[in-house]
């Protein structure tokens, strides 16, 4: 196989392009700019840390199974631990994105960023609601009683029913988990990739070297 | 090769000081902070738990609710019955203008109301000869005359004394006889059974005692207690003192400010959809919106988050514009 | 004994101050909402300012190195 061979490979070609666009001192940077110096920064970390914490306490409810924390206190209390959990996710992601919001992070081309974040947000709401419906509760029956005449609306209903418990738990503890940390996982490699959003110039520019 | 810079859009390329900043131990105390809160939350306060309710609750507590909803299920006049797609062809499901969504996708989770909630529960009561001749009297009978029972029921009285219902009407066939029979059913906790199980021993889906329940009173009396109401911003509350999904606040909202809750009530679950998913492409699409995309430059809050940069960078062309000397 | 076991587990693992009591409700013309999620979302209000606010440790201490 010659060279010019290899290097048109798939493999080769991704391999060289991650190196290229992601190398490692991207991935895990040791430095910040200088202007990353606000509690602000923090809320992202934040949001990926609870995230960690409501997977963490999810799975030892999904070991146990859909009806354990109706038993036993221990089961009870993990499931306080995964509400809480949640609330501090959603509390954190919340202030994250009012942050960035008000530093405008989709400049300089990190729109995908902003729009990934956006797409997170959703798939979070959506796998909370799920749980929220699969509790095998009152609070579900509740739920999902309620919910069921929106998502029929939409016309969703059709193949997304709320009021089947067994898809919805389905839904929730593998196919929106996996779809919110695959686009956490895109989210954060947009940001890295691209960098933090530098701040507002005060001074007045009206012309940029487009690179 | 230069292009007018846009502020909003385009980012200044920054030249400034890199400082050591680990990543790494960030997150990690991020988890443990986290972690420290949320297992404080959930030793202080908890989580809610109020177990689910049965159809033989429901007939227990309140039987002539129960029946008249079991009637209103044999009657067609039921939310179930007269719903529409997914659950049967009985109306058109709610509209965006002229987009029917929900009979574009049609009917996939069939419910026929008075089959599946009255009459095929009541032919699995073993060892009833009269109530079997009622459901073949029944299955024999014309549309007609079956309208004929149901309205001389529904003209009688409805009581409940020692466990049983009664009704004054006569000329209504098998009907009296198939409403007591369900109800003295659902109160001995066989039609929960049979509901759930109607498919196999094996279920995990929930549609038709669900639908069924939701049908009557009782259980929307249950939520609305409990401030769960659709007209008390239920969505987002949640059961004694706990939080809520205080996220959904803005879906939550439209139900209850016109034209949603008037003149688009019909189909106010449609229309709110429908808002919530333009205002969500324009959160998505923010970046890319003239005048939205800018507010953030106009608020000026982010002269607060880069204060530190700013001052620095004031000292610094300060320095330049007047060098110490020499 | 057994039974006293899982009293101590149950207290062990059971809420200090549960808030299963009945909900209290903020209403303003059509605006209604739970004091729980009020709570919720003033806390989110105030960290966010406070974010803005309060200085980032160890920016001191890396002026002191800039030096």
């Amino acid at each position: 196989m010659s060279a010019s061979e290899i290097d048109r490979q798939w493999t080769t070609r991704l391999r060289k392009g991650l190196a290229h666009h992601l190398p490692a001192e991207k991935l895990l940077p040791d430095t910040q700019p200088s202007y990353v110096s606000s509690w602000i920064y923090v809320f992202g970390v934040a949001t990926l840390a609870s995230m960690i914490v409501v997977i963490g306490t999810g799975c030892i409810l999904a070991i146990m199974g859909p009806q354990w924390w109706h038993q036993s206190s221990v089961g009870h209390y993990v499931n306080s631990l995964h509400l809480w959990s949640v609330e501090v996710f959603f509390f954190s992601m919340v202030v994250h994105l009012w942050g960035k919001f008000f530093m405008a992070a989709w400049r300089g081309k990190r729109q995908l960023v902003w729009i990934t974040g956006v797409v997170t947000f959703l798939a979070s709401v959506t796998t909370a609601f799920t749980g929220y419906v699969s509790q095998t509760n009152f609070d579900s029956q509740w739920i999902s009683t309620q919910a069921k005449d929106g998502i029929n609306a939409t016309g969703a209903g059709a193949f997304f029913n709320v009021l089947n418990t067994g898809q919805m738990l389905m839904w929730h503890i593998l196919l929106l988990p996996l779809a919110a940390v695959v686009l956490t996982v895109l989210h954060v490699l947009l940001v890295r990739y691209r960098g933090v959003v530098p701040p507002f110039e005060l001074t007045a520019t009206d012309e940029v070297h487009a690179s | 090769m230069t292009r007018r810079f846009r502020p909003d859009v385009d980012a200044p390329i920054y030249k400034g000081r890199y400082y050591p900043y680990d990543i790494l131990k960030e997150g990690t105390i991020a988890l443990v902070v986290v972690s420290l809160l949320v297992v404080v939350c959930a030793t202080l306060f908890g989580s809610p738990d109020e177990p689910a309710v049965t159809l033989k609750q429901w007939s227990t507590a309140q039987p002539l609710d129960f029946a008249s909803t079991a009637l209103a299920e044999l009657d067609g006049s039921s939310g179930v019955a007269g719903y529409g797609p997914p659950y049967n062809h009985n109306a058109d499901g709610q509209q965006i203008g002229p987009l029917t969504l929900a009979k574009w996708m049609g009917v996939h989770i069939p419910v026929n109301a008075a089959e599946d909630f009255v009459l095929l529960p009541l032919t699995t009561l073993p060892d009833e000869p009269t109530l079997s001749a009622g459901l073949q009297e029944w299955a024999a009978a014309s549309d007609a005359q079956r309208t004929t029972w149901l309205n001389a029921y529904a003209k009688g009285t409805m009581t409940f004394s020692a466990g049983v219902i009664y009704d004054t009407a006569t000329g209504d066939g098998p009907v009296g006889l198939f409403i007591t029979d369900l109800t003295s059913m659902a109160r001995t906790g066989a039609l929960d059974a049979d509901l759930i199980a109607g498919r196999g021993y094996y279920t995990t889906d929930y549609t038709k005692p669900l639908l069924f329940l939701a049908d009557g009173q009782w259980f929307g009396q249950l939520a609305t207690a409990q401030h769960l109401g659709g007209e008390q911003w239920g969505m987002m509350n949640e059961e004694g003192n706990y939080p809520g999904q205080a996220w959904l606040w803005l879906y939550t909202m439209w139900y209850q400010v016109p034209p949603y809750n008037s003149s688009w009530s019909a189909n106010a679950d449609a229309m709110v959809w429908a808002t919530m998913m333009v205002l969500t492409a324009i959160l998505a699409l923010l970046p890319f919106i003239p005048g939205l995309r800018s507010v953030p430059r106009w608020t000026r809050v982010y002269r607060l988050i880069w204060r530190e940069h700013y001052r620095d960078e004031a000292q610094r062309n300060a320095a330049v514009k007047d060098p110490p000397s020499a | 004994m057994k039974g006293e076991h899982v009293a101590a587990l149950y207290a062990l693992f059971g809420a200090l101050v549960p808030l299963t009591s009945p909900g209290h409700y903020i209403q303003w013309h059509w605006i209604q909402i739970s004091v729980a999620n009020v709570v919720v979302i003033f806390l989110m209000i105030v960290t966010f300012i406070a974010a803005l606010l309060l200085p980032f440790p160890g920016r001191r201490r890396r002026r002191g190195d800039d030096k």
